[in-house]
């Protein structure tokens, strides 16, 4: 196995220094409970970010509902409280977008795509979103690899004073039968560890009333039907234990997550059928560490492990259909090494070697148990010099394939076989300037080419997967600019205003094409096209109103024209594919979050808006699909009571009960209510 | 400080006309377009229904108007407008009885009854996971997968032929038969079924079950070859009869059942994917998916079912073949004897319906829904 002696020498090689004797330097003294191992640089190009206040005034249910508010992002939402949710970045298809959690990625070899409506904000202190990478040369190699991330952060233990226990309930029912407790125990152990402990439950009906209706031509209704959603019932237990530590010159961090749920697969409304039996049972549980520390004064280490395994099990029991009962389990082990050495203050390079193996088990037909092995080597540099800033960084991945098939005496084809081992080389490279030294203002910009493996679906799946499948590739020319402001106006404190535009192409798009005759019959290919053209802007104001009514508004616009140029013959003016807006990306789309704050009271005012969009690349009326804006309102107020400090919150979501679909045939929920009761100890 | 003031409306109104707001969908007008010269016969045009992909609600129904030349596109709508959710999920059959017009919606688990002049809606027939339909004296019999479940030891699920009465639309009995089963065709006072095994893989089934009308019983099997999909009943007492194979080593391949004896008699080695059966010529065309150059190998080809042998392996004599990407339905007009193809492409978007003479060349084509692939005629099919 030649990899495994490719990977050795590049593992001793990235640490070798970490073998010797601990640096008697001692550099910086210790601060508790502050990350002591900090980047000294400011972000080449800063994150779209919501902490704390923010995502707790905020109605969501999932980290998926947060995310729709940052530009340049779409979401396929399903609908309803259990309903998948995922994520696309400019356009670019949901498997480029990377997911992290606590600093390590979240993987899904199977489908590649993470589902963020199970993913609870529930002790969530920060969502950033990068578009490229992360600006940060000192982290792990899997954090180069995708064309898009998101960090998910969870709560970090803090103590006041002589505090060594803090906890932390909420509550939270209203619409959808929803009934959702959660605990948080955070325990000092030392001046040093700290111990945390965080449980929540979810239970929902998932019903809800929805609304088709169409008109004459004259405005008179032609048909109006209201139903109830079915079928897209919860329940979810989650529990997360983590432990944190410090150290000289460095800190570290272990963590246990644990998600189990059963729900059901609400499906799509079609005439005639208007409820569905499909069940999902999900259980993914992942462990995973951390540890950095600055050596020397020039280098710091980190290193990173993690282990999950989701179990995931499929039924249909409706008999007038096939009869599926399925179990899948992914199995992960993550290693990852990063080292930053500063050349000089100005000028840092780093090297991370970063080794994965991932297993799926299926108890399919003719399966072939694939396990993967993937071995990435990122080596970055950031420096500045004067008002520029720069950063660059290559990513070697090289994958290494294996399945066991049985043997039908068949030919080897891409249906059988294994897929060659991949080695692909992508860089990036991240700019800024900032043109005056009086003023704020920050000039950007960063080429991206990086890919996506084809999943283990998109290469076994039974009858449409295709060994032969290549990486999935996206290049990203980004150019835009921040200028931030503050005045000496109390009205009117300060401004933060970013723009960019952008041009991606994604080749060699994995595409499902048809395979022979009948329509249930298809087969992944290499296929597609697309050339996405966007602007992302974003503005953050900040004042205070008479009767010191602090107030604070963000706005975010993104335009996108995202073609699909995967077939030129099919190039018929009025209705072809080629050329055409790929599906569910609108033109136009944007959000706005007001929030206003009057001593123990608050009121959050959110807002979302996405254009009209076709759900084919044939942009025909047939396709047309109406553009959907929802409000919501949260209105909060705190309170201590016997020392006890709480929070008490209602919201209104979809205030106008807006009838919509995000996907075709899968509506969403009209107005409704919420009340949380947070209570610390 | 007034002229910024404007300067800000300005900027408010124009970047506020960049969301344009939700409206009411309208019910969907029929799109007409001229693709022909009228022609008089005795067929006064032919209804095209597109099954649209799964999940989509998108099976829709289209109209070529032979006296007018003008082919309609997606008319159920404007022809029922207070239907909720319009035809539904996946149409699978169509066919037109008396002055009735049946479509089968697969995945909307009904046959939607119309007038077969007007499409107007009559009525609908409540049969889960519905297939194919044909008649016989005042009945339909459909074809469901939708029969009773066995999971012990092995999951097996035995599909049914449902007795319709097309006055009612009331299923009155229900006749078991082989697994998954998919066209039917009725000859001599018995109804033969192709059986696939579709959801066996790979285990398909290889039969046709024999019912017998008057008893309404399954009466034989005769083996045939694996995963059966079409039949087709020529004028000599003979069934037609289509394998899909295995999509691997076995390809998909034709036979023939003598009706008399009820047995398996000859097979031509020809894939087939669909026919059309005009006089003693079998319109065939196949897709095949070649795991060897990866992509979908077509051919066409004409069958006498009299002499039993190939007569031609193209009928699209001018090259637009080349143009067709999936071809999905055929049919021939039995006067003018036109041929018509429709290509699904990638079967999300729309599709095209070619026309061609009888010397193969193309005539016109036109826009469809999507998958188009199921026609039926109206009015007298002899002159």
């Amino acid at each position: 196995m030649s990899f495994v002696r490719t990977y050795c020498i590049l593992f001793i090689l990235s640490c070798w220094q970490w073998v010797f004797p601990q640096s008697p330097q001692d550099t910086i003294y210790q601060l508790p409970d502050v990350e002591v191992v900090a980047n000294r640089y400011k972000e080449v190009i800063p994150s779209q970010k919501l902490t704390g206040k923010e995502l707790e005034l905020l109605s969501s249910h999932s980290v998926a509902d947060a995310v729709r508010y940052f530009s340049g992002v779409q979401i396929k939402d399903y609908g309803g409280v259990g309903g998948l949710k995922t994520v696309d970045i400019r356009s670019m298809g949901t498997n480029h977008m990377g997911v992290f959690y606590d600093g390590i990625q979240l993987g899904n070899a199977q489908n590649g795509q993470i589902d963020l409506g199970k993913f609870s904000l529930d002790n969530l202190e920060e969502i950033s979103l990068y578009n490229g990478q992360k600006s940060e040369i000192f982290q792990p190699a899997k954090d180069f690899g995708s064309a898009g991330t998101i960090y998910l952060r969870t709560r970090k233990p803090s103590f006041k004073e002589n505090k060594k226990t803090n906890m932390r309930g909420f509550f939270r029912t209203g619409s959808f039968d929803l009934v959702n407790p959660s605990v948080l125990w955070e325990q000092k152990l030392s001046e040093s560890v700290s111990l945390s402990l965080n449980a929540e439950y979810i239970y929902s009906s998932g019903k809800y009333k929805f609304r088709y209706r169409k008109v004459f031509q004259d405005g008179s209704v032609a048909w109006d039907t209201t139903a109830t959603r079915h079928n897209g019932d919860i329940k979810a237990l989650r529990l997360e234990s983590g432990l944190n530590g410090f150290i000289r010159d460095g800190s570290w961090n272990l963590k246990a997550y644990y998600y189990d749920s059963e729900r059901g697969i609400p499906g799509a409304i079609v005439n005639n059928v208007w409820q569905r039996s499909q069940r999902q049972w999900d259980r993914n549980f992942f462990t995973q560490g951390s540890f950095r520390k600055q050596l020397l004064p020039q280098y710091d280490i980190q290193v990173n492990m993690k282990y999950a395994r989701d179990y995931m099990h499929y039924l249909n029991p409706d008999t007038t259909l096939m009869y599926i009962d399925n179990v899948f389990i992914q199995q992960e082990i993550y290693a990852s090494v990063a080292n930053k050495y500063a050349v000089f203050s100005t000028w840092d390079v780093a090297l991370s070697v970063d080794y994965q193996w991932n297993t799926l088990d299926a108890d399919l037909q003719d399966f072939v148990y694939p396990e993967r092995n993937t071995l990435l080597v990122a080596l970055a540099t950031a420096f500045e010099w004067k008002r520029f800033k720069g950063q660059a960084s290559i990513l070697g991945t090289y994958v290494f394939e294996d399945v066991s098939r049985k043997d039908y005496g068949q030919e080897a084809s891409s249906s059988s076989g294994k897929p060659e081992n991949k080695q692909e080389y992508t860089p990036a490279v991240f700019l800024s300037y900032q043109p005056f030294s009086q003023y704020n203002l920050n000039l950007r910009a960063f080429y991206k080419n990086i890919f996506r493996m084809p999943t283990f679906n998109d290469l076994y799946y039974t009858d449409i997967g295709n060994v032969a499948l290549r990486p999935e590739y996206t290049r990203q020319y980004n150019l835009g600019f921040q200028y931030v402001t503050s005045f000496h106006r109390r009205f009117f404190k300060g401004i933060n205003f970013s723009a960019d535009a952008y041009y991606n192409e994604v080749t060699d798009k994995i595409i499902a094409v048809p395979k022979g005759n009948g329509q249930y019959r298809w087969m992944m290919m290499n296929l597609g096209y697309v050339e996405i053209r966007g602007i992302d802007v974003t503005g953050r104001m900040h004042g205070t109103l008479p009767y010191d009514i602090g107030w604070q508004v963000s706005v975010s616009y993104t335009y996108q024209k995202a073609q699909d140029f995967s077939d030129p013959s099919d190039n018929d003016p009025e209705a072809g594919t080629y050329g055409g807006q790929i599906a569910y990306i609108p033109w136009h789309s944007g959000s706005v979050i007001a929030r206003f704050m009057y001593k123990k009271w608050d009121l959050n005012y959110s807002f979302i808006y996405v254009g009209e969009r076709y759900h084919n690349s044939s942009n025909i009326l047939q396709n047309h699909e109406q553009p959907w804006y929802t409000h919501d309102l949260t209105i909060g107020r705190s309170f201590v009571w016997n020392k006890t400090a709480g929070r008490l919150s209602a919201e209104v979501n979809n205030i106008f009960d807006q009838q919509y679909d995000v996907v075709l045939n899968y509506p969403m929920p009209g107005r409704n209510y919420k009340l949380i009761l947070k209570v610390e100890l | 400080m007034k002229r910024k003031k404007i300067d800000l409306l300005l900027y408010v109104v124009f970047i506020l006309s960049l969301f344009s707001c939700r409206e009411d969908i309208i019910v969907f007008i029929p799109e007409q377009v001229e693709v022909s010269i009228p022609e008089y016969t005795s067929i006064q045009g032919f209804y095209l229904l597109n099954e649209g992909n799964m999940g989509s609600n998108k099976s829709t129904l289209d109209y070529y108007d032979y006296t007018t030349g003008v082919y309609s596109r997606n008319i159920f709508g404007a022809a029922n407008p207070t239907v909720p959710k319009e035809m539904g999920d996946v149409g699978n059959d169509i066919k037109i009885y008396g002055s009735k017009l049946y479509a089968v919606i697969n995945c909307s688990d009904k046959v939607e009854v119309m007038d077969a002049s007007t499409a107007v809606r009559l009525g609908q027939i409540d049969i889960p996971n519905c297939r194919y339909i044909r008649f016989h004296k005042g009945y339909a019999y459909v074809t469901s997968y939708a029969g009773p479940v066995r999971l012990n030891p092995e999951y097996e699920q035995l599909g049914y032929v449902a007795k319709v009465d097309t006055t009612t639309f009331e299923v009155l009995e229900e006749c078991l038969v082989g697994f998954q089963p998919d066209e039917l065709e009725i000859v001599n006072n018995k109804i033969y079924v192709a059986n696939s095994g579709g959801y066996m893989f790979p285990n398909y089934e290889n039969t046709v079950s024999v019912i017998d009308i008057d008893s309404f019983r399954e009466i034989r099997r005769i083996e045939v070859a694996i995963n059966l999909h079409r039949l087709r009943a020529d004028r000599y007492g003979n069934l037609w009869v289509s394998s899909r194979g295995n999509y691997y080593r076995i390809p998909s391949r034709l036979y023939q059942i003598d009706t008399k004896e009820d047995r398996l008699v000859d097979s031509l080695d020809i894939a087939v994917s669909n026919f059309h059966l005009d006089g003693d010529s079998l319109y065939i065309y196949s897709t095949e998916w070649s795991y060897i150059s990866m992509s979908n190998e077509i051919t066409y080809g004409i069958v006498d079912v009299a002499k039993k042998e190939v007569v031609t392996r193209n009928f699209i004599t001018d090259g637009t073949d080349r143009n067709i990407r999936i071809p999905y339905g055929i049919m021939v007009n039995p006067i003018t004897k036109d041929i018509y193809v429709t290509d699904a492409k990638n079967y999300v978007s729309p599709g095209t319906l070619y026309c061609f003479d009888k010397e193969g060349k193309q005539k016109w084509n036109v826009r469809t829904g999507d998958i188009p692939a199921h026609f039926v005629f109206l009015g007298e099919l002899k002159e």
